[in-house]
């Protein structure tokens, strides 16, 4: 016997709203299975994870810090990803956008001006960008696979991070621990409210998302993106240059990565340090899934995940559970939305094996 | 009795009769051809003969009973037996190896290595039977699918074009054994459209052309000529619209001497490719699907560049190193063969397919932002002047069918009054009444001044609305002939490589 998927008819604009949903519903039931092997109250744990955290103005703003990375990533990741170009890599762009603003921000420390910030975030976003062309150069010149290549630039990426802050950018005073200085206040971004850590940061995100929906709804270049992605041929056809393409996608994509990273740098941790990033980048491949690989879509899937970040951290304290629990969610999470998104579009029938001709 | 008899056998592909009431006999001890063009519908006939596809109506009679036959073995069961055109071996095992894997009884190894030789030195199929397949020649694998097949006993042998593999001596050897089967009384059903081995093999032919059996005769008692004129059909083309010598106008599109390699390895380069098309006139290309045709679309759209810019000359503009979206606002506009994937995508409503082949020239954004509006007004006077059937007002082109899809697709094109169209397949597997409405617009578009290049396949098609018509060959051209001066027989023979002679074709 043989498996096969048959496309069902009809099932287009239903499966698109659909599909998240039910991988929500179907993530939360098995969390409460997890829950309860665990030994936990699983309705208690569910409060934990996704109540709590927007209950108060506070917790708010902490998902706002969370969402706004995942957000600003996972938006640039749907362009790729609608135009079949598949950048897994994004966590590296974060981590040398942070690296290339970090590093601005440690040089110009004791006689920088205003003008820092501003060029720490075009640096970051060229990092980011530059970083992203790598993968992108090697497929359209030779090729090359650019999930592997984007994928492996990751570890380079992660050991760079970790030999400056252990080596040439250890704050000296630091009482040798592997990172760098806490940054100026002219290499911060500003906070949007006292006593919480929501920054401009946010407001940048939001901008992005309002200016991407544009983009892909009302433009060429976002009608070239769905075409070269449905159908190559057809999109050479109206005369997009396919290549070109993969170039822009990666660049913006990596450009929107390291604008996240260096953001995350300047407006939340304020410094450099291994382990800086929370796996930022491996997130936002959710969000944009979950998010129809379309920019509000992103904004929205964004904030759930970030919900569950908080919600760990949460359980972590209340619960006494692993942090490793907010990953298994993530992985559910995925996991249910492309089977979703399959078994919506497609009916599995089992066929007998065929004699050889 | 006839040992096969297929008596009405329809099937369809959608829209498409790919085989309308079909009759065949097949006698025993008879070598019997089935001939027609590409797409006649002789690939589904025998495959509804071996178990491979169902008809939709019909029956077949093996030895007078009327049999089903849901599988391949259910086919062999009987006897029936096929060689396909592809092999299917395994490269890395020996001969023996693969004759008892495609067994339906399982034998000990030994003994099948002995009935193979045993029938390898009967039928004069020379083999090895422990020679890796790999290390073999084309000709020797094909032996390795026939004896496969003669293992089974079979009282009906089906080979789909054996020769077009094989030099003229493996075929000598073949036609040798397939004698030496008819003498033992076996049947052979052969397909092929190389008329005079079919004239020196077999004593019968049933002649297919658009799914219909047109005529039977014995090739014995044909000629070449007289073969290839029943394969593209005995009657000369309906009348003819008037002709208008005055119509035609100086040349707007030369090609000149356009050599391209082809991006896909298994396609067929452009070899010095030279035409001439005047304003207001149809020129049609003729030719066997795989003969170049696709390149030649691609270089006349701009998907792919011409090597010298000289090559191709619009309105005196040399444009052969212009992409496709300066050639459109040069007033030329292009309808690719595939109509799902190339021409429109299949998941995108209708106003965005409409998008993709205008946008190049403007009209349909305003201020950098795309007008939804005017995309939808666009689609209405395409579905308006070209009759599109469809449900809701802006529906994925997949949705259409195909005939519907195709009125859509060239009413998007020749609503923005080109110039220059060139079209690939008009009306390749419509429905007869979207065949006729497009036909119509060509002629009518041309009759406005428009210079239309039309490749086609379908003979029929090309005699209707070309003035003139050349054949493509192997990736070259021949002249272009004024259409009341060709015969069917003369295009049938041209499309088959005569007249191109040996040319400076490398071997």
């Amino acid at each position: 016997m043989r498996l096969t998927l048959d496309r069902r008819d009809g099932a287009g604009m239903a499966g698109l709203f659909l599909s998240p949903l039910l991988a929500v519903a179907l993530t939360l039931a098995s969390s409460i299975v997890v829950f309860w092997l665990l030994g936990q109250d699983p309705w208690r744990a569910l409060n934990v994870y996704f109540l709590m955290p927007v209950s108060d103005f506070w917790g708010v703003q902490e998902v706002a810090v969370k969402a706004t990375p995942l957000v600003l990533i996972a938006v640039g990741l749907a362009l790729c990803f609608r135009s079949n170009n598949w950048n897994i890599g994004a966590e590296g762009q974060f981590l040398i956008g942070a690296i290339c603003g970090g590093g601005i921000a440690v040089w110009t420390q004791g006689w920088g001006g205003p003008w820092v910030l501003p060029l720490m975030l075009v640096a970051g976003m060229a990092g980011g960008a530059l970083y992203a062309l790598i993968p992108a150069v090697l497929k359209t010149r030779l090729r090359v696979n650019e999930i592997l290549v984007s994928l492996m630039l990751v570890y380079v990426a992660e050991l760079l991070l970790d030999w400056l802050v252990r080596g040439p950018w250890r704050d000296p005073f630091g009482f040798n621990m592997p990172q760098t200085i806490t940054f100026a206040p002219e290499a911060t971004l500003p906070l949007l409210f006292d006593g919480g850590r929501m920054n401009l940061g946010t407001v940048i995100t939001l901008v992005v998302v309002v200016v991407a929906t544009v983009v892909m709804a009302r433009t060429l270049k976002g009608f070239e993106i769905k075409l070269v992605g449905e159908a190559p041929r057809a999109a050479r056809f109206a005369g997009f240059d396919d290549k070109k393409l993969t170039l822009t996608v990666f660049a913006v994509s990596g450009a929107l990565a390291g604008l996240a990273g260096v953001m995350e740098a300047a407006g939340t941790v304020r410094q450099l340090l291994p382990g800086f990033s929370p796996g930022y980048g491996f997130t936002a491949i959710i969000v944009a899934f979950l998010g129809r690989l379309n920019p509000v879509g992103c904004l929205i899937a964004g904030v759930f995940i970030a919900i569950t970040f908080i919600g760990g951290e949460n359980a972590q304290i209340i619960l006494r559970l692993p942090r490793d629990m907010t990953l298994v969610f993530q992985g559910m999470l995925l996991f249910y939305i492309l089977a979703c998104d399959t078994l919506i579009l497609y009916r599995p029938r089992l066929v007998p094996r065929r004699a050889p001709a | 009795m006839p040992l096969l008899a297929a008596e009405g056998l329809t099937r369809r592909f959608g829209a498409l009769v790919a085989n309308d009431s079909v009759d065949l006999t097949v006698m025993p001890g008879e070598i019997h051809a089935l001939l027609g063009e590409n797409g006649a519908g002789k690939s589904t006939l025998v495959k509804m003969l071996y178990g491979l596809l169902q008809p939709d109506a019909g029956i077949i009679r093996w030895k007078g009973d009327a049999v089903t036959l849901p599988t391949p073995k259910a086919a062999r069961g009987l006897g029936i037996g096929m060689v396909f055109q592809h092999f299917s071996l395994f490269d890395a095992l020996t001969v023996a190896e693969n004759v008892a894997l495609a067994l339906d009884d399982a034998r000990p190894l030994r003994a099948v290595s002995d009935e193979l030789a045993d029938i390898s030195r009967a039928y004069g199929l020379p083999l090895e039977p422990r020679r890796e397949v790999w290390r073999l020649s084309v000709g020797a694998r094909q032996r390795i699918e026939i004896v496969r097949c003669l293992m089974q006993n079979p009282d009906l042998l089906i080979l789909d074009e054996p020769t077009s593999v094989l030099t003229p001596q493996e075929s000598e050897g073949l036609f040798a054994t397939l004698r030496t089967l008819r003498a033992e009384g076996r049947a052979v059903l052969y397909i092929s459209h190389k008329l005079e081995e079919v004239r020196g093999l077999c004593e019968a032919a049933t002649i297919l052309r658009q799914g219909r059996v047109v005529d039977r005769c014995d090739p014995r008692q044909q000629t070449a000529g007289s073969l290839a004129r029943m394969m593209v059909g005995a009657h000369i083309a309906e009348v003819r619209r008037a002709r208008a010598e005055a119509r035609i106008g100086p040349v707007r599109l030369r090609v000149d001497h356009l050599s391209v390699p082809s991006e896909d390895p298994q396609g067929t380069a452009l070899k010095d490719v030279t035409l001439e098309v005047g304003t207001g006139e149809i020129l049609g290309i003729a030719g066997v699907a795989g003969n170049g045709q696709d390149e030649l679309f691609a270089a006349l759209s701009g998907e792919v560049r011409a090597p010298e810019a000289g090559n191709i000359v619009l309105e005196g503009t040399p444009i052969g190193w212009n992409g496709i979206n300066a050639r459109r606002r040069a007033a030329a506009a292009f309808v690719p063969e595939e109509r799902l994937g190339h021409a429109a995508a299949p998941r995108l409503p209708l106003s965005e397919n409409a998008l993709m082949a205008g946008h190049a020239k403007g009209g349909f954004t305003r201020r950098g932002l795309i007008d939804r509006g005017r995309m939808l007004g666009w689609v209405d006077a395409v579905t308006h002047a070209f009759d599109v059937r469809k449900g809701p007002r802006d529906p994925e082109a997949r949705a259409l069918s195909g005939g519907n899809l195709q009125k859509f697709v060239v009413g998007r094109e020749i609503l923005g009054k080109p110039r220059l169209l060139v079209v690939a397949q008009p009306t390749w597997g419509v429905d007869a009444g979207a065949a006729s409405l497009i036909r119509q617009a060509l002629i009518d578009l041309a009759a406005r001044g428009a210079s239309v290049l039309v490749i086609s396949q379908d003979l029929d098609e090309l005699f209707e609305i070309a003035d003139r018509m050349a054949v493509i060959f192997h990736g070259r051209l021949s002249p272009a002939y004024p259409a009341e001066d060709l015969t069917r027989e003369a295009v049938g023979l041209l499309m088959g490589g005569e007249g191109f002679g040996p040319g400076r074709e490398a071997a």
